[in-house]
């Protein structure tokens, strides 16, 4: 590398800032776009792109950039954001531990964040900031409804399983939380695990009728592919997040008819997620996952959000985030107190369609839902 | 706690322990013939997951895949060799680690940008589907056959290296690199051939667990540093050691994983049990291995008296 | 000129070239650039602590990440405690860096000291090993204990204080990283050039002609060690207040081995080496993670080319090969 070239590509980073129009609102994504986990970050981005182009004319300069699922270079490419890039909005963060160390040092200097994706429960409770938007979902969210739909399957002796995390942990709460039926045993795994024969064989030892995993990307195709060739034959509820469009066709027939809970499906019938679907398909040749509905309904409420206020009058912006008052994929969409959503919760099984692994809604577990830990945020 | 469980759960840590020597076999004998330290073991291995998977699709046929996995594996690491390994040989370790780290960000970038960030979908061949009935308990087939295939091949090599030239090569490669040169032999290749050696290794490991495991970017680090935690229990270049050391990680971690919770069941509540068993199993093998160098610093099987 | 000069000068520019740049970017409000020079500076810590080990021990530490968490979790555990006003052991939080940094190095010192008693009778692979294990065993500990937050990490929600100083402020924050990185450098120096460091290269380059000299080499070696693992845990509180954040992740394999990569950028055992070297990585990681998502490619085809045809780093590079073994 000689210095020229270095020097040159130091003055192409810096010189970028000046470029800023004044009504010119900069959004700053720092998402996984590298390693094991890029599939969800490349998700979010490209539904964000996607609805910056559908709408045309637009006035966001978006800045995207990869945090290889590490939480100090995350932090390292906020500050940047915010200090060379002077962003307005900062979004694309795909994981709660990272969420953990951006979004509050961020918001404390009077930047944005919106949670395209994880919600932790510190910043949905204590830590909620006036400055923080969530527009996915509360983490618990949707492995409550797990719990919930769990009762009216009519299971009454459930297996429960999740990485050993805080997230895990959370899951495994929240699922309990909606759950009456007792427990045939709770077991943690190693966050990154690829061999679940021990634990599958405690369920098989069990006596169990029915499991409930969580166990996001990689972990959730190394378990089912194993679970399908142990002969244990229990039906198995999820959230959303093990059974979604960025790893169906990993884990292929494995899959069928597996019961999980989202926020969003494909088939959700609604004029806009057609069109998204269709557009998505069309841009980038693959089915959309619930990461890049977030991603979309993500950038959306920003564009919301600017034509009614000036981001430079932080107040008057903040009120009209607030309002919500865009076009969700998901149909309503609306915000709690805690700035968190309040959503339905659907129920959905995996089927097969004209040879593609998919998701196809068969119920709802939830209507208009909000998180528990919004007790504890005092805003 | 059943008899049967118990049966399974050991079926379960030997199944694990022979894969785990599929990897270390050849992290071992590239440290015992040319002395390298190679962190990008695990990249063949995902290289061999990844186009076992790539060409099963396209072929429809998981043995195909199997056979492209493996020869990927090892052209690659042959080519590795050739480029940049063997200017690595008369370098001290540290130079060593920093090169194989360096080609870990490579292969891993590389394979992203060819296959894409998704993971691949690569299964169980319809043959090995299912499970069978060892008496008092029902075992996957496709795990049965992992334990014979991990049989297999460990006697082969054992095969390999007792009783061919190649073997005899390699023997005299571990005990006196001069000799060797003085005898005639081109040194150059038997390095190349014994490094791709290894790299068929780690592709036919990669192949073989992938049709159970996720097949992404990445599943070759946490799979190295098990391997090394081998080697070094066994003790490093010695296949004997490589053997016992995946059979002890493996039994060990799977049944730490299974026990510990349960042992501290009894002490405290479900839910803090299950948490507490969990983060002390997974600490259980590096225990194992500070403890085995603590008293036989040279692992169990040194390889060099 | 001779290379013990050459060296001199290029210490002194880089010494210069770290202040003055983050300076300028003082002038020209541009904190970023700060806030990244601070990241050198306490990069270059760890790094210096390492080559203590490394560079003058010649032990191939796999396992430095544990002593930069260890840092790190004292500060966030103290500061969680100092504002949640809760206690520890039965002892107060505190938000004071000086009382923090001290609980780091000896907490850090004092577990390099038990690693480095267990395995500094090892030697080549199995001494890079046996630290690797150690430090997975503090990964996967940090990871499932639930207590502090576990994989999720610990956030610092305001940045530990030092007496006369805002250390929110970017600019003064740098100082003080800048002022501890010239007192670790000089700690550095002053070893290398005292009787303690010539037995320590002595033991190095011959172990057997040492120990007929009467060199102890386990006790040498140990207390170079120790001492290592004491500025790499200070340069691990440091970050954490950095990045106002600690999690596994400070203790990850990974890591360890970017501290390797910084100190073979720089020059293996040269006292300016972890300076040039973490300089090159940062820089490295801010000019092209912006500009391609395929940036670690290009980081390794860096590195690959500086082991084999770089030998010495930057430093030996620019400065000749080493006047020190």
């Amino acid at each position: 590398m000689n210095a020229l070239r270095m020097t040159a590509l130091a003055a192409l980073a810096v010189g970028s800032v000046g470029m800023a129009k004044a009504d010119q609102v900069t959004v700053g994504m720092i998402t996984t776009l590298s390693g094991g986990g890029a599939g969800l970050g490349v998700d979010v981005r490209d539904g964000f792109q996607l609805a910056l182009d559908m709408a045309g004319e637009h006035d966001i300069r978006l800045v995207v950039e990869d945090d290889a699922q590490r939480p100090e270079l995350a932090v390292q490419i906020a500050e940047r954001m915010i200090q060379s890039e002077r962003a307005d909005i900062l979004t694309g963060i795909i994981w709660s531990n990272l969420a953990m160390a951006v979004v509050p040092s961020a918001v404390a200097q009077d930047i944005f964040y919106l949670s395209p994706n994880a919600g932790p429960s510190a910043l949905a409770g204590a830590n909620c900031h006036p400055n923080y938007f969530n527009v996915a979902w509360q983490n618990d969210m949707l492995h409550e409804a797990a719990g919930q739909h769990a009762n009216e399957l009519g299971y009454e002796n459930t297996f429960i399983m999740a990485p050993n995390y805080p997230a895990g942990t959370d899951a495994l709460t929240g699922f309990k939380r909606y759950y009456e039926g007792e427990l045939a045993g709770e077991l943690f795994t190693q966050v990154g695990q690829t061999d679940y024969a021990a634990e599958i064989a405690e369920i098989r030892a069990s006596g169990a009728d029915s499991i409930f995993i969580f166990l996001p990307g990689g972990m959730g195709i190394s378990f089912m592919r194993q679970f399908e060739q142990s002969g244990v034959d229990l039906p198995i509820i999820s959230a959303g997040f093990s059974f979604d469009q960025d790893v169906l066709p990993a884990i292929g027939e494995a899959a069928l008819g597996v019961i999980n809970t989202s926020q969003w499906s494909p088939d959700l019938d609604n004029e806009l997620n057609g069109e998204f679907v269709a557009a998505f398909q069309d841009a980038y040749d693959r089915l959309p996952s619930l990461y890049a509905s977030q991603g979309f309904d993500t950038a959306n409420l920003i564009l919301s959000a600017m034509e009614q206020a000036d981001v430079s009058d932080m107040d008057a912006f903040r009120e009209a985030l607030r309002a919500a008052d865009f076009t969700s994929v998901r149909g309503s969409f609306e915000f709690a107190p805690n700035q968190h959503p309040i959503q339905t919760v659907y129920v959905r099984e995996v089927v097969e369609v004209d040879g593609v692994l998919t998701n196809r809604i068969i119920g709802t577990a939830f209507e208009e839902h909000r998180d528990v830990h919004g007790e504890n945020c005092n805003m | 706690m059943s008899l049967a469980l118990v049966l399974e759960q050991l079926l379960n840590g030997v199944q694990f322990g022979l894969m785990l020597f599929l990897m270390s076999a050849g992290l071992t004998l590239v440290f015992g013939v040319m002395g390298l330290i190679n962190l990008a073991h695990g990249s063949l291995y995902m290289i061999g997951a990844f186009l076992c998977a790539a060409i099963a699709a396209a072929t429809g046929n998981f043995f195909i895949g199997l056979m492209a996995g493996i020869a990927a594996a090892a052209a690659a690491g042959a080519l590795i060799e050739i480029l940049v390994i063997r200017r690595l040989y008369a370098r001290d370790h540290l130079d060593q680690v920093l090169a194989t780290f360096a080609l870990i960000l490579i292969l891993s970038e590389g394979v992203r940008m060819i296959f894409g960030p998704f993971p691949l979908y690569l299964t169980v061949p319809s043959v090995l589907r299912g499970t069978v009935n060892l008496g008092i308990v029902d075992y996957s087939l496709y795990r049965l056959a992992l334990i014979g295939f991990g049989i297999a091949v460990a006697l082969g090599l054992w095969a390999l290296i007792a009783k061919t030239r190649l073997g005899i090569r390699i023997r005299a490669g571990e005990s006196d690199r001069e000799m060797i040169a003085a005898l005639g032999v081109n040194i150059r290749v038997l390095y190349t051939v014994v490094f791709a050696l290894g790299a068929a290794l780690a592709g036919l490991a990669g192949a073989l667990v992938g049709a159970i495991q996720s097949v992404q970017v990445g599943m070759g680090e946490p799979v190295l540093i098990l391997a090394f935690v081998v080697i070094v229990i066994g003790g490093i270049g010695s296949i004997k050691g490589a053997m016992v050391g995946a059979l002890l990680v493996g039994v060990i971690d799977t049944m730490g994983r299974f026990l510990l919770p349960r042992l501290f069941a009894t002490i405290f509540d479900a839910s803090a049990a299950a948490g507490t068993g969990a983060a002390l199993a997974s600490m259980l093998i590096y225990l194992l291995m500070a403890l085995v160098l603590i008293f036989r610093p040279k692992g169990l099987f040194p390889a060099h008296g | 000129m001779d290379n013990a000069r050459k060296e001199w000068l290029l210490n002194t520019a880089i010494a210069l070239a770290l202040f003055a740049v983050p300076l300028w970017a003082l002038l020209a409000d541009e904190p970023f650039i700060i806030t990244t020079a601070t990241r050198i500076a306490i990069l270059a810590i760890a790094a210096v602590g390492l080559n203590i080990a490394l560079g003058l021990g010649g032990m191939v530490s796999f396992g430095h990440a544990l002593y930069l968490g260890i840092g790190g979790y004292v500060a966030g555990i103290a500061a969680h405690h100092a504002f949640s006003g809760t206690t520890v052991l039965g002892l107060p939080g505190t938000n004071q860096m000086l009382p923090i940094w001290a609980i780091a190095m000896i907490l850090s010192g004092t577990i390099a000291g038990i690693v480095g008693a267990l395995s500094i009778r090892t030697s080549g692979i199995f001494f890079i090993m046996i630290t690797l294990a150690f430090a997975q065993m503090g990964f996967f500990f940090t990871l499932s204990w639930p207590a502090y937050g576990g994989e999720d990490g610990l956030p610092i929600f305001v940045r530990n204080q030092f007496p006369g100083l805002n250390t929110a402020r970017p600019w003064e924050f740098f100082l003080l990283s800048y002022g501890v990185l010239l007192a670790a450098l000089a700690i550095f120096a002053m070893l290398r050039a005292a009787r303690f460091g010539a037995a320590l290269m002595a033991i190095r380059q011959n172990p057997d002609r040492a120990a007929a000299v009467g060199i102890s080499p386990f006790g040498i070696k140990l207390v170079a060690f120790i001492l290592s693992g004491m500025i790499t845990g200070l340069a691990g509180a440091m970050m954490a207040d950095l990045t106002r954040f600690v999690s596994p992740a400070m203790m990850a394999w990974t890591m360890s081995g970017e501290l390797i990569v910084i100190i073979i950028l720089g020059g293996v055992g040269r006292l300016f080496g972890p300076v040039a070297g973490a300089a090159i990585l940062v820089c490295f990681e801010v000019l092209f993670g912006g500009l391609t998502e395929h940036w670690k490619l290009w980081l390794g085809l860096v590195l690959l080319a500086v082991v084999l045809f770089a030998r010495g780093g930057l430093i030996g590079l620019l400065a000749g090969r080493a006047q020190h073994g």
